[in-house]
């Protein structure tokens, strides 16, 4: 599994990157986690807002903060 | 650090700032109006002011669907309609710096176009709502007003321009793909939303009701004398709808994101009035550039000062709203109204990193054609702003 989060760096960015650790390790997955902060890369996604969260090429959520356990249930 | 630690250190912070015994500095100069001037924003602007003002922007973050608007952005939107939306919802979208950049290279490439992009770069980060609330408070509500409404119409005007100046491009490109604007999720009605905000203004703008002068009478003198009464009862009438229309998780979700900007924005903002303080001092007072540099450089209302204020607001940087304290100083040391609001439109909208992302997006020669056309709308503005307010 390849999880993407998507930002230019921005603090909730940064908590969302945290967020998904917390969620893979609670859910006991292990995945290949990578910061996207190229805002070229970002639009080939569509995404409009950040922090986003792509799971495998698929965008999950765009311009929100999900919590460890919303993740969890993404995943 | 745990969140309520911060928090703690936060208030303590303020509290700090608040009882700062600024009286009993055995000096002047420099370090003092600092000082005095940190403790003047905590006093008069951080609990009435600022922190309403976080809430509503937290607010804003979490309950209004950023999708819905997204939506008239994308490839086959309405034209009218996507200037229209680009000028003005900046005050919902662009709460947060990081939201700007991505929309507008979105906007671009894969949504309405250049003009469509440019407008809302351009228009974002100034009428955000905190920077309009702050602008208005400390600044006077004339500069807050200009700047909104100079943000809106000039943001529609570049944005043409911009797409009328490279038009065969715009002619030839075809936009790619659907914009991903996220799912709408609407658990209120419009009008149910629109009146809890409708309610925060109005504590916000109650609350912080100035003082009649004396010769004031009339309507202005009777809201002043009723002005706690009248918060109160706004701040009755949010926690009855918080109650019957919001989910506890919502609330949380709330105070967390207004949290946010509050940890984001208040040490920025901390750092920013100390530098204004040190080098500008408080109006009246004099800091470390004495004030006849400042008002030959940019006061009056000249051609010159209105220029060399929107250049120079175009390449410095400033962090979310420490625009106001800076403003506030240079008004102080005889900087003109023009100027001051050719500068606020051209400084928070530009900066020389975000042009070097900018030129990124969409190549040098845009870039260089959008930074001339906002110095030179900013410094008309200015000027024409200038005349009427004197």
């Amino acid at each position: 599994m390849k999880i993407e989060i998507l930002g230019m760096g921005c603090p909730k960015c940064k908590q969302l990157y945290a967020n998904v650790q917390d969620a893979l390790k609670a859910a006991g997955k292990e995945a290949e986690v990578v910061k996207v902060e190229d805002l070229a890369k970002i639009t080939e996604y569509a995404v409009m807002t950040t922090p986003a969260l792509v799971i495998d090429g698929q965008v999950k959520s765009a311009g929100k903060l999900l919590s460890a356990q919303d993740i969890e249930k993404l995943l | 650090m745990k969140e309520s630690q911060k928090f703690a250190l936060m208030g303590a912070a303020f509290f700090a700032c608040f009882y700062l015994p600024v009286e009993l500095l055995p000096f002047q100069g420099p370090v003092f109006e600092a000082l005095a001037l940190v403790r003047w924003y905590a006093r008069e602007h951080v609990l009435l002011c600022l922190v309403p003002a976080f809430f509503i922007a937290g607010a804003i973050s979490v309950f209004v669907s950023q999708a819905s608007v997204i939506k008239y952005f994308g490839a086959k939107a309405n034209k009218i309609l996507a200037y229209s939306v680009a000028s003005v919802s900046g005050t919902i979208l662009a709460v947060c710096s990081c939201t700007v950049l991505p929309l507008f290279s979105g906007i671009y490439k894969r949504g309405a176009g250049l003009g469509p992009a440019t407008a809302f770069l351009y228009s974002g980060p100034a009428i955000n709502v905190l920077a309009i609330i702050m602008t208005a408070r400390i600044l006077g509500w004339e500069l807050g007003l200009a700047r909104a409404i100079g943000a809106v119409l000039f943001s529609v005007v570049i944005g043409l321009l911009m797409h009328l100046i490279f038009i065969k491009e715009e002619r030839a490109r075809k936009a790619e793909g659907e914009l991903f604007a996220g799912e709408i999720e609407e658990p209120r009605a419009l009008w149910q939303n629109g009146l809890y905000f409708f309610a925060m203004v109005a504590f916000l703008v109650f609350a912080n009701w100035a003082r009649p002068q004396q010769e004031d009478s009339g309507a202005w003198a009777t809201i002043f004398a009723a002005k706690w009464y009248l918060s109160a009862g706004f701040l009755i009438m949010i926690a009855v709808m918080l109650f019957k229309w919001f989910k506890k998780g919502e609330v949380m979700e709330w105070t967390q994101s207004s949290w946010t900007f509050a940890k984001q924005i208040m040490p920025l903002l901390l750092i920013g009035v100390l530098v204004a303080g040190f080098l500008l001092g408080r109006p009246g007072q004099e800091g470390l550039i004495p004030s006849g540099i400042i008002a030959k450089a940019v006061g009056g209302n000249s051609l010159l000062s209105n220029f060399f204020a929107s250049i120079v607001g175009a390449f410095m940087y400033f962090a979310t709203l420490t625009e106001v304290p800076i403003l506030q100083g240079l008004i102080g040391a005889g900087m003109g109204k023009g100027p001051a609001l050719a500068l606020l439109l051209a400084g928070p909208a530009l900066s020389l990193p975000n042009m070097l992302v900018i030129r990124g997006v969409m190549g040098t020669k845009k870039t260089i054609v959008y930074v001339s056309l906002v110095v030179v709308m900013a410094t008309l503005s200015g000027i024409i702003f200038g005349s009427i307010s004197g």
